[in-house]
């Protein structure tokens, strides 16, 4: 990586009036590494706010569903707030305060990184604004209504496809224009400069953490390590562990929708092609001409056109491989984890569970794999409810929206 | 033949007032319609106009240029239809340059793109999200084919940064009147101003001014200190507020006139 690129990816697509801010969030970020009391702050944070060290859980029951593989489950669901999204948010949070900024926006598609930017928020006394497509506000607004009692304000983005990514435009938008006082947390390992670095090394606590565990409980480095791959920042947080155990395989799992085939997917590696969206070069699902093409996944957090620019040059270099798994795969494994771990994952970590099932059967008996559990399914009860046919049945049923009734 | 920015410049100059510089996006609202508007806007006083090209994810626009883009792409708007609408409207006697997001000239192919527009008559192109820093293929490209690079400095960027900009820049400099997205304010900010004058003092290019210009009066601000004066979402707004097509043109062009005795004060 130089200069904020990796090979051809990465750089800074952006209007001029957000050059400064990245400087000087770069600069930041930069003296923060290097300063103990930032890293005594945020290790304290981790330990005593997040809950980590969390553990890596051998799923014996589920192992049998994969090959004979013994299959351990990164932890990131016991995280508070349910999710890897709070290792990040609140290493950003502490450069807000640090660059004197007193309002965080945040962009979200399932919902989880918009909760856990509205919890620093919270917890730092910062203000807080969090796009949302509309059509995501709809399919998780449970985690709408949790981003409001945590007192964010919550901002529908009507434009576009109403989702993902035209909640990052919106955000961006706002951004330019209140640069002076806000920090633009994005979520996830794209982006301009120097997010796609920053956010990778708030999240490389996942690695750090499994390659320890792994080497305590069987001795040896696994065999692969695996992970849904959205934006991609739960995937690299665990890959960065193992990037230079060159014998262990790093592998990637996108949302392949209705299936590659039909077009209705999110596979950026399968059906995509390099291009720059968001403020940096990567792998895009586009048309001939250049414009982003819609996306599609059962899972909101997995629902977007771009990927992170160093997930481009790893499948680019072949050091990591992506393949795509669709919403009846991933629903398959998210019934499978729930009952034979009793462990309700979310349908967007269930993309990776699928994967740990595909490889356990590649690799055989013996082998060991790690699957990144980025988070807990409960934001997905009402979809998953829908999938399977569950009645919510009349009493819970009035509880809820006509959205969440609806699974949708 | 292709004429180019600094002709429109020069003649501002002669004639003592800021050269006039109107968008419009290619295709909107169908690709028939924008060239009928375009050529009024040249009718009716406009220097040089600002061809957009229609882009799914316009990050740094308002909602009004958002609205007419996407009525732009829904009705077809191709890169191949916008280097076509170009073609027409120089044809009419325009200077003309393309504003476009990075990735539609990326994905064309960046020598392709500069070729084809030099081939339709285009004098410069516009990217508002292309830094200096990832302008290299571009500046070979366009050097290729005497495309002018526009590229844009902000009241945040630093004396540093203006010098690096304007040191791949050509044609003129594009100066970002406020922080924030395109769309039309009811004061322009008095930090352009300030950025004119330290853009002044490292180039001996032309500079205008734009976001947020909707006026005569601001026109006529504006060119009290800077060389051109952009106006974007005004026109664009006064075609989505028309009931009819002829309507639209009739008020794209009293704008125009009104801009245009507002950069002769």
């Amino acid at each position: 990586m130089t200069n904020g690129h990796y090979g051809p990816y990465g750089g800074r697509f952006v209007p001029e009036a957000l050059t400064a801010a990245l400087d000087e969030l770069d600069a930041a970020f930069r003296a923060a590494k290097e300063d103990p009391a930032f890293i005594n702050e945020l290790r304290a944070l981790e330990r005593d706010y997040t809950g980590r060290p969390n553990p890596l859980t051998y799923a014996k029951r589920f192992s049998e569903h994969c090959g004979g593989a013994r299959v351990y489950l990164k932890r990131e669901d016991l995280n508070h707030t349910g999710s890897h999204k709070i290792n990040n948010v609140l290493g950003q949070a502490l450069l807000t305060q640090r660059m004197g900024k007193k309002r965080m926006i945040a962009e979200t598609g399932a919902g989880q990184h918009g909760v856990a930017t509205a919890t620093a928020a919270a917890l730092f006394g910062l203000e807080c604004t969090v796009y949302m497509g509309l059509e995501d506000t709809r399919r998780q607004a449970l985690n709408v209504a949790r981003m409001k009692l945590l007192g964010a304000e919550v901002i529908p983005v009507t434009a576009g496809s109403q989702t993902l990514k035209d909640a990052i435009n919106e955000a961006m938008r706002d951004w330019v224009a209140s640069v002076d006082e806000t920090h633009y947390v994005l979520g996830t390992v794209t982006g301009p400069a120097p997010f796609p670095e920053m956010v990778r090394y708030f999240h490389s606590v996942i690695g750090i953490e499994a390659r320890e565990q792994i080497l305590a409980v069987e001795g040896r480095l696994p065999d692969a390590v695996v992970a849904c791959v959205g934006g991609g920042s739960n995937a690299m947080g665990l890959f960065s562990g193992f990037m230079e155990d060159t014998q262990v395989i790093l592998r990637g799992y996108e949302a392949g929708g209705d299936g590659v085939e039909t077009g209705r997917h999110s596979a950026r590696f399968s059906g995509g092609t390099p291009g720059v969206l968001h403020g940096a070069r990567t792998y895009v699902m586009q048309d001939q001409w250049g414009q982003t093409a819609p996306s599609h996944s059962i899972s909101a957090g997995m629902d977007y056109p771009g990927v992170g620019p160093e997930h481009a040059w790893l499948h680019d270099t072949g050091r990591a491989s992506y393949e795509p798994v669709t919403d009846a795969e991933a629903m398959e494994a998210f019934a499978i984890l729930s009952k034979t771990e009793g462990i309700i994952p979310a349908i967007e970590s269930a993309h990776g569970l699928a994967g740990a099932m595909r490889i356990g059967k590649e690799l055989g008996p013996d082998s060991v794999v790690i699957v990144n559990l980025s988070g807990r399914g409960d934001k997905d009860v009402a979809t998953a409810a829908r999938w399977f046919g569950i009645d919510l049945g009349a009493t819970v049923s009035n509880e809820l929206s006509p959205e969440m009734r609806e699974g949708r | 033949m292709t004429r180019h920015v600094s002709e429109a410049f020069a003649t501002a100059k002669a004639e003592n007032r800021a050269a006039l510089i109107g968008y419009l996006p290619a295709g909107f609202p169908n690709p028939e319609q924008s060239v009928k508007l375009i050529n009024a806007m040249v009718a009716s006083g406009v220097d040089i106009i600002e061809v957009g090209l229609p882009y799914s994810d316009p990050l740094m626009d308002g909602p009004v240029i958002q609205q007419a883009v996407d009525q732009a792409l829904a009705a077809g708007t191709t890169t191949d239809v916008v280097l076509n609408i170009v073609k027409q409207v120089v044809d009419a006697g325009a200077i003309a340059v393309v504003m476009s997001y990075w990735n539609p000239i990326e994905r064309f192919g960046v020598e392709e793109f500069a070729a084809g527009l030099e081939a339709a008559g285009g004098s410069g192109v516009i990217a508002p999200d292309l830094t200096p820093e990832e302008a290299g293929d571009w500046s070979v490209a366009s050097d290729a084919h005497a495309i002018d690079r526009i590229l844009m400095v902000a009241p945040s960027s630093t004396d540093a940064r203006i010098t690096a900009i304007v040191g791949v820049t050509s044609g003129f400099v594009y100066a970002a009147s406020t922080m924030g997205v395109t769309g039309a304010r009811t004061t322009v900010s008095s930090g352009a101003h300030e950025l004119v004058a330290r853009t002044r003092a490292v180039t001996s290019l032309p500079i205008a001014v734009g976001l947020g210009v909707s006026t005569g009066d601001q026109a006529a601000e504006i060119a009290a200190y800077a060389d051109g004066v952009i106006v974007g979402s005004a026109f664009v707004r006064r075609v989505l507020d028309a009931a009819s097509d002829e309507a639209a043109i009739e008020a794209v062009s009293d704008l125009a006139k009104e801009l245009a005795a507002g950069v002769r004060r």
